[in-house]
């Protein structure tokens, strides 16, 4: 086999593969970040504690209901999604009147909740998620090992990137969106129901963030923290990516995992941190970011 | 930012053109300081010595965010960077405490202009986002680099001999060096609140644009003032880690950042006493909290989600609200 750089293939592939597994996670989450922002004009600090309850709601389904990974992928998004709309419908719209920032620490509250209640009960060493017997084993592509699992995950990362992307930009309902995002009381002038828009548009973006937990049930543990580091992480690919474009999170996203694969390959001390040092050059070079276009 | 002038459009944010210390600030002030200096004697000196240490962090925290219309989500770096710094230098280099106070501080306000200069690139919402992340960056670098200690921190740091020779190691005579140190630094806030520079910054927070068309230099303002929240942070993080002669992640770490937010926001946003009020709630809160494990999490989130939703001018805007004048 041949050497790059005195790295062997198989790990260089193989925290390629890693990085596009968080890139996804990053671009899923950072897609109903921007969702959500367009449209409430809320930075969603809840986001990771959702995407930690997909987790959680996909193992409780399998181990209290006995419904499979198949299921909990369709289920535990309409679950997680329907509390997030409860939570929009009596906490969240009574701040819309108020500045940005009061969406944040609301949200953030909200967080210490939900992560405080599941490490309450499920305690803080994480439990375990089988993957789906189907999608056990991998394939050898020759220059490296792909884990069959894993192909899913970037795969079915990739459909609902694009799916979300097609709904906004290319559908009636999406039109309604983007032009309830530009000039909301225009849009209900003309007989549409915005705040039903902006519910929805709630419920969508936290649904998406469940979806990807239960994507990563079986990567990682299922753990009641997994969504708080995470979420910084996607701020940073926010800020870096700009809230402006879908397909610019979506790029963005996949992008800074593959760099964060890279540097744990190159450099691994700095894994933890380039996202963060990039954004910093971003700060500085393009301060609205890479896809923005207000400051 | 609208945020904060919406919370205290009241007397606090109106009638604090007058240059000097009014009779009222100046009574509370001496009765703040009888408090402290009987404290120790009723209370246990350790938790009092925390009190003070977190309540002139959330008024450094105040300073940027009540009256620099900046909310900060990523204090915990200045105020667990300066924690490391002066334990660092306490333990291994064998400075004084004083010195090594000192160290954590600069080295708090350091950190604080480089990151500044970053953060004030981008306003609102972003600006929060842009501190929450670079603070993680530091935590990131807190786990991994040599001189922290890692999971361990850095432990049973020496309390030292104040100026060489007066011994720190009994709770009372370190409380004294406390308290006085808190005291200055709140006195010093006041000043910067009250001082032309403060007056300038209130423009900034209430209306950006038309101060920059004024002519003042927006973004130098926002940048000195941010560098001395980070400053006055370390001041409390250097202090605490003497103290309590440890310095660990946890001081580095995001829900630092969020618990002097909710400090400041249960308190009194934009109010002089607010956050010293706030820092002594949450303080004894999760005293006697602390054996019932993830319910502190808990509470505090309710408190954020209640604060936010009914209770926006915090403690002392309401009573400044009741009493109208200025707290």
């Amino acid at each position: 086999m041949f050497e790059l750089l005195g790295i062997p293939p198989q790990a260089l592939f193989g925290q390629l593969l890693l990085g596009l597994i968080n890139g996804s996670f990053y671009a899923i989450l950072s897609l109903g970040l921007a969702i959500i922002f367009g449209l409430l004009n809320i930075i969603n600090f809840t986001h990771g504690a959702q995407y930690m309850m997909g987790a959680f709601a996909a193992w409780m389904l399998l181990n209290y209901l006995g419904i499979p990974y198949w299921g909990a992928l369709i289920v535990a998004p309409i679950v997680v999604g329907a509390v997030g709309i409860v939570l929009e419908r009596l906490l969240i719209s009574r701040l819309y009147h108020l500045d940005h920032l009061y969406g944040l620490l609301l949200t953030f509250g909200l967080a210490l909740i939900a992560t405080g209640v599941f490490r309450n009960f499920y305690g803080i060493s994480g439990l375990p998620y089988g993957m789906p017997s189907q999608l056990s084993g991998g394939q050898n592509l020759g220059f490296m090992f792909m884990p069959n699992y894993r192909g899913w995950v970037i795969v079915a990362s990739l459909v609902v990137c694009f799916a979300t992307w097609f709904i906004i930009e290319r559908t009636r309902l999406g039109a309604y969106l983007r032009a309830a995002t530009e000039n909301p009381t225009m849009v209900g002038a003309f007989g549409i129901n915005v705040p039903r828009l902006i519910t929805l548009t709630y419920g969508f973006g936290v649904g998406l963030a469940a979806f990807a937990g239960v994507l990563a049930a079986p990567i990682y543990n299922v753990n009641p923290n997994m969504g708080a580091d995470l979420i910084i992480v996607v701020f940073a690919v926010v800020v870096i990516g700009g809230m402006g474009s879908i397909l610019g999170s979506i790029v963005t996203g996949f992008g800074l995992g593959l760099i964060e694969g890279l540097t744990r390959v190159f450099y691994p001390e700095g894994s933890a941190v380039v996202i963060f040092v990039i954004m910093a050059i971003v700060l500085l070079v393009k301060p609205a970011g890479l896809f923005g276009r207000t400051v | 930012m609208s945020a904060v002038s919406e919370a205290i459009n009241l007397p606090s944010a109106n009638a604090s053109h007058e240059m000097g210390m009014s009779g009222l600030h100046k009574a509370i002030f001496a009765a703040l300081l009888v408090a402290g200096l009987m404290a120790p004697f009723v209370l246990y000196p350790v938790f009092v010595m925390k009190v003070l240490c977190f309540a002139l962090f959330a008024c450094a925290f105040n300073l940027l965010l009540g009256f620099g219309g900046l909310l900060s989500f990523g204090h915990a770096a200045y105020f667990g960077g300066a924690a490391y710094a002066s334990a660092h230098a306490a333990k291994v280099w064998g400075f004084t405490p004083e010195l090594a106070i000192l160290t954590g501080t600069l080295g708090a306000a350091l950190l604080g202009a480089a990151i500044g200069t970053l953060a004030i690139r981008r306003q609102g919402i972003y600006f929060a986002m842009v501190t929450l992340a670079f603070a993680q960056m530091v935590f990131f670098f807190s786990v991994q680099a040599p001189f922290t200690g890692g999971e361990d921190g850095i432990q049973s740091v020496p309390r030292g001999l104040l100026f060489g020779f007066i011994d720190m190691r009994p709770d009372l005579n370190l409380y004294f060096l406390v308290l006085g140190v808190v005291f200055l630094g709140l006195l010093a806030i006041y000043r910067i609140i009250h001082s032309p520079f403060g007056q300038v910054l209130k423009g900034i927070r209430d209306n950006e644009a038309r101060m920059t068309s004024l002519g003042y230099r927006v973004n130098r303002y926002k940048l000195a003032v941010f560098t001395l929240s980070a400053g006055l942070s370390g001041l409390a993080g250097a202090t605490k880690a003497i103290v309590f002669q440890l310095a660990s992640l946890t001081d580095v770490y995001w829900t630092m950042s969020g618990e002097v937010v909710l400090m400041t926001l249960l308190g009194g946003m934009g109010t002089v006493f607010g956050p010293i009020v706030g820092a002594t709630v949450i303080v004894s809160l999760q005293n006697y909290l602390a054996t019932f494990g993830d319910w502190v999490t808990i509470v505090q989130g309710v408190i954020f989600v209640v604060a936010v939703l009914l209770f926006r001018e915090g403690i002392v805007g309401v009573i400044a609200k009741l009493i109208r004048k200025p707290l």
